[in-house]
């Protein structure tokens, strides 16, 4: 669909053939087949049907020690924020005249989101240093902090997706091809 | 009032063309420029009494200077042009996650000093050896490809000038108070540069898009492994995997040894340290497109892949920092730019909004760059309101604040175009107010 060609003038071509006549020559293939080993290290994104996610499962109650331990020195014991972003509570918010907190909980659309994150970023000073187990268990407790899901609910592959997040209609897609 | 040398009016062709002494940018067209910064230069001279220093003939006049040196440098008097560095953005116990400013406002032309683009990223610039990275590019393809840096460098290469600004640049726009600073606090989320690179689409279509893929995944592989989705449009269109930066391999802290460039689109967009690329059936929904970089509007809902910046100017010169002199002539300066095409023009008004001057556009007018606007300006010392506002050439015009706030509420954080307005005091001080 896309056959981009070079066309390469008379002025290169002139030694090859004939002075003024154009050549369509394919673009150099210097790309060098992806071994699969390769594609399993880094494809780490995870979109919100949860395609890629680990095994592994945990519940918030399993968490709070992951997320006290590794989590709550910067985003607080109970999300509200510390040095960094608040990522719990604040439902409820979006249109408050005083205050606004645009949190996991009050605005993300997606929990399939937190895993990718967390996995990809968290914690900050260690990152991709907890166990997928880990970052299951740490989600868990971050969306427990805003009740979204139950102290004792199991978040693995096939729940996590299912979490419907109280924004998650709220999301207007502007984008328009050409 | 007895008149000053300034007040002599030395252009024959210096008509005013709205309140408050703006004048017809023809004067800047003519070739007049030059006699412009004579004249203002004159302004300047003759207000200092020529002093006994300037009567000696200086040390480096009497020996032979440095010798040749492998990379040049600022001249140490210049030390103070520098990248605007919070201490938060620095700080235990998230360093790098944050920003660095480019001093706008002490800088001229279009291009931005490689060393003084702004930075932004999430988790500090990565110390990238570049003989051991690699592009992946897999997903909805025939065959997933890797690419090493040696083997990208043989492609067909193309070069533009480009702007890239953060999506939540002049965020300081939807604040109640205005904000206290420099155009480089305010709006330094900006530079401009030239960008050389493969167009993305040669890598695509080498390793053979799946007609069911529709958007791209863009990682890069610092720290943050920081990633955005992109539609296939645009990843086809004018992407480019960029290489060089104004003429040298970019830079460490613009994602050394290459990132994706989608111009006129949010910085955040333009992922840096670029590693891997998937192509898929729809977004991916990443941290940077749902919690961040999304426009929360009054009504609760909000708007998701907003992607152009919109059409913006910002008057440099004067500006808050950058005060007046006292009355006489001044060249009225700053940058215009789209995200979506080229500035048609940019006008000037020096009475709050009511009357507008056209201003001269600089040569080169460059689709998605920053343009350079000039205008001739006879100050009589009154207070003014200073404004500039641009237009794109789809014809959209820069909004005024209260245009702005009307249709995004403020709590929007991002996309904030608004009208800059200057108010400039009598003692020649100059402010960023709300008009
Ligand atoms: C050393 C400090 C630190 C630690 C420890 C830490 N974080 Fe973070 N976190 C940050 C910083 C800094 C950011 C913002 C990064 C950026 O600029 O993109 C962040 C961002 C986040 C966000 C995104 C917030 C938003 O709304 O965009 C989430 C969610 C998060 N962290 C969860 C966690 C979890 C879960 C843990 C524990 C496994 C954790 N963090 C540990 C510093 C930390």
């Amino acid at each position: 669909m896309f056959g981009h060609k070079v066309l390469l003038g008379g002025m290169t071509a002139v030694a090859l053939v004939v002075a003024g006549a154009a050549l369509a020559i394919d673009p150099p293939k210097l790309g060098t087949p992806a071994p699969e080993m390769l594609i399993r290290l880094f494809d780490i994104s995870i979109p919100p049907d949860g395609t890629g996610l680990p095994a592994g499962q945990a519940t918030a109650k399993q968490g709070e020690a992951v997320f006290m331990a590794r989590c709550a020195a910067c985003h607080g014991e109970r999300g509200e924020g510390a040095t960094n972003d608040r990522i719990a509570s604040g439902i409820g918010t979006l249109q408050d005249e005083v205050q606004t907190f645009k949190t996991v909980g009050s605005y993300w659309p997606y929990a399939t989101t937190l895993f990718d994150y967390v996995r990809r970023a968290m914690p900050y000073n260690a990152p991709l240093s907890l166990t997928d187990e880990e970052v299951y268990a740490a989600i868990a407790y971050v969306l427990f902090l805003s009740r979204i899901v139950g102290e004792t609910d199991v978040i693995d592959a096939k729940s996590l997706p299912a979490v419907k997040m109280p924004n998650r209609d709220a999301f207007i897609n502007a984008y328009t091809p050409g | 009032m007895a008149k000053t040398p300034n007040e002599v009016t030395p252009f024959a062709d210096a008509e005013p063309v709205a309140a408050n002494g703006l004048l017809h940018r023809r004067m800047f067209l003519s070739g007049g420029a030059f006699f412009a910064g004579a004249a203002s230069l004159s302004g300047l001279l003759s207000a200092q009494p020529a002093s006994a220093q300037m009567a000696t003939v200086p040390d480096w006049r009497k020996e032979p200077g440095k010798s040749f040196t492998p990379y040049g440098v600022p001249s140490k008097f210049e030390e103070p042009v520098q990248r605007l560095v919070t201490v938060r953005a620095n700080s235990y116990p998230s360093p790098g996650a944050g920003s660095s400013r480019t001093p706008l406002h002490l800088l001229e032309g279009i291009i931005t000093p490689s060393g003084l683009h702004f930075e932004r990223s999430h988790s500090g610039v990565p110390d990238i050896d570049p003989d051991r990275h690699r592009l992946l590019i897999h997903g909805l393809v025939r065959q997933p490809l890797v690419f090493d840096l040696e083997s990208l460098m043989r492609y067909p290469r193309v070069s533009a000038i480009h702007f890239i600004e953060c999506a939540g640049n002049s965020g300081g726009g939807w604040a109640v108070q205005p904000p206290v600073g420099f155009v480089g606090t305010m709006h330094g989320l900006l530079s401009c540069s030239e960008w050389t690179g493969v167009p993305l689409h040669y890598l695509l279509e080498e390793a053979g898009i799946d007609p069911k893929a529709k958007w791209i995944l863009a990682e890069g592989i610092d720290a943050s492994g920081m990633s955005r989705s992109v539609p296939i449009e645009k990843a086809l269109g004018d992407a480019m995997v960029a290489l060089f930066q104004n003429g040298e391999r970019i830079r460490p802290e613009q994602g050394y040894p290459m990132r994706l460039l989608l111009p006129g689109w949010e910085g955040n967009m333009n992922v840096k340290w670029l590693h891997r690329i998937k192509l898929t059936e729809g977004p991916t929904y990443t941290k940077d497109e749902t919690s961040k970089y999304t426009e929360l509007m009054p009504d609760g809902k909000s708007m998701q892949f907003t992607f152009p910046m919109e059409v913006k100017s910002v008057i440099t010169r004067p500006s808050e920092g950058v005060n007046m002199q006292g009355p006489g002539f001044y060249e009225i300066s700053g940058f215009a730019w789209s995200g979506n095409g080229k500035i048609k023009r940019v006008d000037i008004s020096a009475d709050g909004g009511a009357s507008w001057a056209e201003a001269a556009l600089q040569e080169p007018i460059a689709s998605r760059a920053l343009t350079r606007f000039r205008l001739p300006w006879q100050w009589d010392g009154k207070e003014v309101i200073l404004q500039s506002r641009a237009t794109d050439e789809t014809g959209a015009v820069q909004p005024t604040r209260a245009e702005l706030i009307g249709t995004k509420g403020v709590k929007n954080a991002y996309h904030y175009n608004g009208i800059t307005t200057w108010e400039i005091r009598q003692s020649g001080l100059v402010k960023n107010v709300w008009a």
